[in-house]
């Protein structure tokens, strides 16, 4: 190979190398205590929803608003605001993802991610409660 | 305990033929294995001949497991786990076979099967080479049988079979009673989402594409250990070709679906199953053109080697990624957790297959022929190489970001995903394409070993004219929308554009030109013209993608500066609610939710939604037309929603439900309250009053069609509520099978219904007026606007069009052959892209 050839690639290796650093902007998981230490900051919450308070969507009103709380593991607890419409199976979600940013007392969602016994089949114990429900 | 209805046979059939694939998947790897060290011919042909035979039974083995499994579904044998889990009872016959590949073993059997399919070709047609080749694909082969074998070892078991029964797998109290059968009324069956003929359609190609990407590494491996270097890349392309076609037609269904039938507002996402299958394919695509480069030039040896073996690491990495539910909270299709075992098999087929071979090219590098001339930069394969390796720099990219849950459970981080995921792969994949474009397009014009800088001028003067022109028209008369992230991205995006529209003129016009009109000769540049015109298409209909539920277009729903709920200028508002019988306007459209209606299917319903395009000049229907959609209701409110569509060609407008009332009757328990009137007699309601202006008798006009012959009545009310707002209602009674049916009106915005019943005594009418607290009917719809995405369906055909015609001229088939499969491959992807779901 001409020294001009490796010259090239070293350069389009290079950009691209360059364009992978720029783009790493990862976000991180967070407990919504830690979430609220971040206000502003584009966070991940693992949380379930917290069927104790009132979910609230009322399409007449406004298609575009969904507000619920979510609980995570040790116990904190946070009002959701989602600007879209609920889920797929929301109300049977065991767990959920929520993207998005604490802003105040409140999580500013925009994708929640849902892990369903009813897409995941394989969970066995939500298969004992389907078959002993017949 | 003696168990009542139960059908035993079938299981114990399927499990004695998994076992005896295993053991005769063994038997002809080892025969193999020992065949391809021989050197005496005579023990050599013994041993191929053996493993021929244990290779074929245990194909014939696996055949039967995946008929009885069918069997078991079809007969909804719930004693089987697998049925349970995946079938029902109202499942009809083509998703019995989805509801196969939906479960982890089925998808595994799947692939072996393929493989089965592959390596019998291989046997037929691999000649000398066959006893490396199917050595390879035989370790696979024996990997995947183990997948689904499910026998203990000690307290582990290996492999998860599809032949377990209910009662042994799950507890619950019914598994006490002998007749336990007859509590299990139906199975769970096909997950809704699923219910789509892409779900019968894609797994099995996508599946064959993974499973075909073992034959270039069979071919590689060959010439690995018999030290002749180069041989295998002739013989190779062929399979490499046809590997690449596959994989990338079944990466590309998987976007229609996705498309078409999920609600994911999109062909691609970027999701990380998505990616697993995509990233393979370009690494392919790499290895395909560094072995084109071998076969003219004798240069890029080791990257074909490099890039061939990494495109099959990919895809067991792949595997790994998307079944063992690492994944986890970053996809939304990923498969669920398989357990500890299964997981660590897993890992163990990736090892397994893919180590030995990395080790072995890695010890054989520095012997592999790479010469040490100079190389031209005005050669082909300087710039085809260039390409192969932004390609497998591109696939690096995407599949280190891809990675992160992996380096999370490795490193014990907790990174997540960047907040705009697609974003972060699309700006640097937008310059992917830009350069790909410029690429495709020039090097048709380069030759190999050198081209004269003035043939390249004069060739590709007018296409990067017309391609420049194109964009310029595009800036000025359709320009891009996609202006949230910046000026320097929609520099990208124009320059992709005019990257893609340069790659698809040059290559069209070097098949005039050039090669004039000699169709065999151009497979190249027909599948280059086809993926250009593919990116071109996806760069489009993405960028100009439109929202048109948005609410801040249709002016509903939304005030600035003082909402209420503290919303920002930038939150969606891209769901927009259509109350049963209220016009409203959308995008162009005037949208009315018409009717709903319950389907055969459990909890499935079906909605009828009116659109009608009134042009602004005339005040004529520029369009008038229904969409069916429909969803499934499921337990509680949520709902799982079947998009409708309309295709045109030059765009395609996509709708689907996001949201539905619930409709319970039980609940609404308001009464018709009877008010007797005479025309022009008023009756006041809570919220204000009604009028009776006449009553019209078989009326012929609005709602109504009756005729002179039947017995009908309609009253023309007009309703004043106490806002001051004026509506008409015409509710109707008629009379059919000897009985009075009643057509109601309803007034959803006052919550108010309204109902002729009839003749009192004294010659007044009597109106049954009725306020409801129950919900209206409504449903919130999205709908979108993909402007040009036929081009991407269209350039996926050409593309595979033209890859069909390289391997052809590659196999040396007849022309009459070549062009019988070309047209074939068309008329069913034709079908399935464009005829099917429409």
């Amino acid at each position: 190979m001409k020294t001009s050839s490796i010259v090239i690639l070293v350069a389009i290796a290079a950009a691209i190398g360059t364009l992978l650093m720029y783009s790493v902007n990862f976000s991180t998981y967070d407990t919504i205590q830690s979430a609220r230490a971040k206000q502003g900051r584009y966070v991940h919450l693992i949380a379930r929803l917290d069927r104790s308070k009132p979910i609230q969507y009322d399409a007449l009103k406004d298609p575009n608003y969904l507000s619920f709380y979510a609980i995570d593991s040790l116990g904190a607890t946070t009002q959701v605001i989602y600007h879209n419409t609920e889920p797929e199976e929301f109300e049977h979600s065991d767990r959920i993802v929520l993207k998005g940013q604490m802003k105040g007392n409140v999580f500013q969602c925009d994708e929640i991610l849902m892990k369903c016994p009813s897409k995941y089949k394989d969970d066995k114990a939500q298969l004992q409660k389907t078959v002993s429900q017949q | 305990m003696k168990f009542e209805g139960e059908h035993l046979f079938p299981g114990q059939l399927g499990h004695f033929f998994v076992l005896l694939a295993l053991v005769t998947s063994l038997l002809s790897l080892t025969a193999y294995i020992t065949a391809s060290v021989k050197t005496d011919e005579a023990a050599k042909r013994a041993w191929i001949r053996f493993a021929r035979g244990a290779f074929l039974i245990q194909f014939g083995a696996l055949v039967t497991v995946f008929i009885t499994i069918y069997y078991i579904c079809s007969h909804h044998y719930f004693e089987y786990l697998y049925a349970y889990k995946h079938a029902s009872r109202d499942l009809e016959p083509k998703y019995l076979l989805a509801c196969i590949w939906e479960g982890q073993e089925g998808s595994f059997l799947l692939w072996s099967l393929w493989q089965g399919v592959l390596g019998t070709l291989l046997i037929l047609t691999a000649k000398k080479r066959e006893a490396s080749i199917m050595s390879v694909l035989a370790t696979a082969q024996v990997m995947l049988i183990l997948m689904i074998i499910g026998i203990y070892f000690g307290d582990t078991r290996i492999g998860s079979s599809p032949f377990v029964l209910t009662r042994n797998e799950l507890q619950g109290p019914i598994f006490g009673m002998s007749n336990y059968l007859s509590y299990i009324q139906d199975g769970v069956g096909l997950n809704v989402l699923l219910r789509n003929y892409w779900m019968v359609i894609h797994p099995p190609v996508l599946f064959l594409g993974f499973a075909s990407t073992i034959v270039p590494v069979g071919f590689a491996y060959s010439s690995l250990i018999s030290g002749n270097f180069g041989d295998w890349v002739k013989p190779a392309l062929p399979w490499t070709l046809l590997s690449c076609t596959i994989l990338g037609t079944g990466i590309m269904m998987g976007g229609k679906w996705a498309y078409e039938s999920l609600s994911f507002g999109g062909y691609w996402a970027w999701d990380p199953v998505e990616n697993a299958s995509f990233v393979p394919w370009l690494i392919l695509v790499a290895g395909l053109h560094a072995m084109l480069i071998y076969n003219a030039t004798s240069n890029a040896l080791r990257a074909s080697f490099l890039f061939i073996i990494l495109g099959y690491f990919f895809v067991l990495y792949s595997t790994f990624l998307t079944r063992t539910g690492i994944l986890g909270d970053t996809s939304v299709h990923a498969f669920t957790e398989a357990g500890l075992a299964m997981n660590v098999l897993i890992l163990v087929y990736v090892a397994v297959v893919s180590v030995p071979l990395l080790v072995l090219l890695f010890t054989r590098y520095p012997r592999i022929p790479a010469p040490r001339q100079e190389e031209n930069i005005s050669a082909r394969e300087f710039w085809m190489f260039i390409g192969s390796l932004i390609l497998f720099l591109s696939a690096l990219f995407i599949i280190s970001i891809t990675s992160l849950p992996v380096y999370n459970k490795i490193f014990g981080t907790n990174y997540a995903e960047p907040p705009d995921r697609e974003f972060a792969y699309n700006k640097v994949l937008v310059l992917i394409a830009f350069l790909l474009g410029l690429l495709t397009g020039l090097s048709q014009y380069l030759k190999y070993r050198k081209t004269p800088a003035s043939y390249l001028w004069r060739k590709t003067v007018l296409p990067l004219v017309l391609a420049a022109a194109f964009t310029l028209a595009m800036i000025f008369f359709y320009p891009i929308t996609y202006i949230k992230k910046g000026p320097g991205f929609l520099v990208a995006i124009y320059l992709a554009l005019f990257g893609s529209v340069f790659s698809a003129l040059a290559n069209g016009l070097y098949l005039k030109s050039v090669l004039k009109n000699n169709l065999k000769a151009g497979g190249a540049a027909i599948a280059h013209f086809g993926f250009a015109l593919m990116i071109t298409g996806m760069l489009i209909s993405s960028a100009n993608k439109n929202v048109i539920s948005d609410n801040r277009k249709t002016g509903l729903f939304f005030q600035f500066g003082k909402d209420p709920t503290g919303r920002e200028e930038n939150d969606p508002v891209e769901n927009l609610t259509l109350v049963k019988n209220v016009p409203t306007q959308m995008g162009p459209y005037v949208v009315t939710y018409v009717s709903d209606s319950a389907a055969r299917e459990r909890n499935r319903v079906f909605y009828k939604i009116h659109f009608k395009k009134i042009n602004p000049a005339t005040g004529a229907d520029d369009e008038n037309f229904y969409l069916n959609e429909d969803v499934y209701e499921m337990k509680g409110s949520g709902l799982s929603s079947h998009p409708g569509g309309r295709h045109y060609l030059s765009h395609d407008l996509f709708t689907y439900i996001s949201s539905a009332s619930i409709r319970n009757p039980v609940d609404d328990t308001a009464r018709f309250v009877t008010h007797e009137m005479h025309i022009g007699d008023t009756s006041f309601y809570s919220r204000g009053y009604v009028v009776l202006r006449e009553i019209e008798k078989n009326p012929d006009s609005g709602r109504f069609h009756f005729s002179h012959s039947d017995t009908a009545l309609a009253a023309d009310l007009i309703v004043h509520a106490r806002d001051s707002s004026v509506y008409k209602a015409v509710p109707a009674l008629y009379v059919s099978d000897n009985a009075l049916k009643f057509i109601d009106d309803t007034l959803v915005r006052e919550n108010l219904y309204l109902r002729l019943e009839g003749l009192s005594n004294d010659r007044k009418f009597r109106i049954g007026i009725k306020e409801s607290d129950a919900l209206t009917d409504f449903i919130t719809l999205k709908a979108y606007v993909f402007p040009y995405i036929a081009l991407v369906w269209a350039g996926l055909l050409i593309m595979v069009a033209g890859f069909i015609i390289s391997i052809a001229r590659r196999v040396k088939a007849a022309n009459f052959i070549t062009a019988l499969c070309v047209i074939g491959v068309l008329a069913g992807l034709f079908y399935m892209f464009f005829l099917a779901n429409s």
